[in-house]
């Protein structure tokens, strides 16, 4: 460990997903004090779909979002002198620096340095790897790559923090990566601040802890809450801000003014999102133990997470690989009462014998039928009786290796509207069409064989 | 004893892991922790979500934040792209398992705040 900058640093994420609210930044922003604002625009899915634009057009493949809050916010960013670190850049970071340093340069802003961390990305590296003795067996079936190897669309190594710090340590105001851990996203910063190394444990792991609280924004700040009637405001909600220091203990909080709630309730709720083991949250910088910490209400909307405890990082990186899976495709109509439930269920029969009589018939496992409206989400489980629903939503799916099978399945399902039960309606959107599945392939890559870079630019 | 549900000791988050969700379940006091630490099994939430979730059930516990936590490892219908429910994220199942009926002991549920 080296020397700490400062005493405290205010690390806020404004970005839970690909596809959250421009709001949550822009309030950050603007609503109060801020160093580092960590915004998370990558799913799982969403790098094989980057990929895939980036083969139809080169200067793509990137979260266009992100470009689009900088427009927003660039100015505020430099005047306040807010660090800016998001995952945006996907499948290609450079693109994205591009864009950002063009939008930069429109607004008048000349000197803003930008950096990339790149790495993450081994498409390209896959066979050289291999000849190195990777397998890329799956983590969770235990199956060889070879069997899916030809249909591979994307493969991502999540990067941990350190090479976030690096870019930082460079003088860069706006940080652009592609695959990393989300927790790294605010780890990052805190490495670079409180001059953490790869042997404190402790604080890596409380760094991540902190990472893993904030990573889905405001699903620490009374989002998705199970008592969501206490939550006060919840459309003007703060997106979470964590004060760190440098011996690892942090606080939660949120801007002042702003809606929701931060409390050792709203925290543990997040805590318990996607968790696994909780005493082993293995990320590429530490294992961290999250039944370790004390967490303490601390004032208003001010929660004190204390006393983490780490373990030293395996020697693995974890990679996600993607493959062509097949086909699918969902449609739904909406049925009305009388009677309705029977009437939709009528309906499906009628779509499966009328395919089935054409020469198309899907397995169990390969359609799904679902009355929503009529307890399709607590299957099996005991639910107030609300009596016969006066309409359900009758939504139907098949999927499977056959495109032309999958496509067939959606021109079946609106002809029921003149062919079937009466009340049948709500089919705007035309015919269901096939899209592709996208598999996941989780698999595990030894650290000696990723190197990451760190380019910085200025607009 | 009374009988209420799940959700009058406890809350809930949930969401997908791999072709599975897990289910993270709070207690709303230590007294009602230390009762659903030996109720709550991983075989009982197993039953009650039989109809959501197809394969086994694994449970962990964090004392510090009196979470029971449940992997559900076959649930969302294949997972990912691959599944055609329409709650492919276990979004729900949280809710699902506090619609679950307990008899509590009167001195838990006098020592557990409502919501």
């Amino acid at each position: 460990m080296s020397a700490p900058k400062r005493p405290l640093v205010r690390v806020a994420n404004g970005q839970g997903f690909w596809g959250d609210s421009i709001l949550g930044p822009i309030r950050l922003v603007r609503e109060g004090p801020l160093d580092y604002l960590t915004l998370d625009y990558l799913a799982e899915v969403t790098l094989s779909i980057m990929q895939k634009l980036r083969g139809r057009d080169p200067s793509k493949g990137y979260a266009t979002d992100f470009v689009r809050l900088i427009e927003r916010t660039a100015k505020d960013l430099v005047e306040k002198d807010v660090k800016v670190i998001a995952n945006a850049g996907g499948v290609n970071p450079r693109a994205c620096r591009d864009a950002v340093l063009e939008a930069l340069r429109a607004q008048g802003l000349t000197g803003v340095k930008v950096a990339t961390v790149e790495g993450d990305d081994i498409l390209e590296d896959l066979d050289a790897l291999a000849a190195k003795g990777e397998a890329f067996t799956n983590m969770d079936t235990g199956e060889p790559l070879a069997g899916v190897r030809d249909r591979v669309t994307s493969a991502n190594v999540y990067l941990g923090a350190f090479p976030i710090a690096e870019a930082l340590d460079t003088g860069a105001q706006i940080v652009i990566t592609g695959r990393g851990t989300d927790p790294g996203l605010v780890l990052g910063p805190l490495i670079h601040e409180f001059g953490w190394g790869p042997e404190d444990l402790d604080q890596l792991a409380a760094g991540t802890i902190a990472g893993h609280i904030v990573e889905c924004g405001a699903q620490c700040t009374g989002g998705n809450h199970t008592d969501w009637r206490s939550i006060p405001d919840m459309a003007m909600i703060g997106y979470p801000v964590v004060e760190a220091t440098p011996n690892g203990d942090f606080t939660v909080t949120k801007h002042d003014g702003t809606g929701g709630r931060v409390d050792v309730n709203s925290v543990v709720h997040q805590l318990c999102y996607e968790m696994g083991d909780p005493a082993n949250y293995i990320t590429p910088d530490v294992i961290a133990d999250f039944t370790s910490v004390s967490i303490e209400q601390d004032g208003t909307d001010r929660v004190a997470v204390r006393g983490a405890k780490g373990l030293p990082a395996t020697p693995t990186y974890k990679v996600s690989l993607s493959y062509a899976d097949g086909w699918k495709a969902l449609g739904q109509l909406t049925i009305s009462g009388p009677d309705a439930v029977a009437k939709a269920e009528l309906a499906a029969d009628i779509v499966w014998k009328r395919l089935a009589y054409d020469g198309f018939e899907y397995a169990e496992d390969e359609r799904l039928v679902e009355f929503v409206g009529a307890n399709v989400c607590h299957a099996g489980v005991e639910v107030p009786d609300a009596g016969e629903p006066s309409e359900v939503v009758l939504r139907m799916g098949v999927k499977g290796a056959d495109r032309a099978k999958i496509d067939r399945f959606g021109s079946e399902l609106v002809p029921l509207v003149t062919s079937g039960p009466p009340g049948v309606t709500g089919f705007a959107g035309g015919r269901p069409k096939a899209t592709e599945i996208i598999g996941f392939w989780p698999a595990l890559v030894s650290k000696e064989h990723i190197g990451t870079t760190v380019t910085v630019s200025e607009s | 004893m009374t009988t209420v549900l799940l959700s009058r000791i406890a809350a809930a988050r949930s969401g997908d892991k791999g072709e599975g969700s897990n289910v993270g379940i709070m207690a709303r006091s230590q007294a009602a922790y230390e009762f659903l630490r030996e109720w709550l099994t991983a075989e009982r939430l197993k039953s009650h979500l039989a109809g959501i979730n197809a394969g086994d059930v694994v449970r962990y516990e964090a004392d510090n934040m009196r979470v029971l936590n449940f992997i559900l490892t076959d649930s969302l219908g294949g997972g990912g792209s691959a599944s055609l429910k329409t709650d492919a994220q276990g979004k729900t199942h949280g809710l699902a398992a506090l619609r679950m009926r307990v008899d509590v002991p009167d001195e838990v549920l006098a020592a557990t705040p409502e919501a």
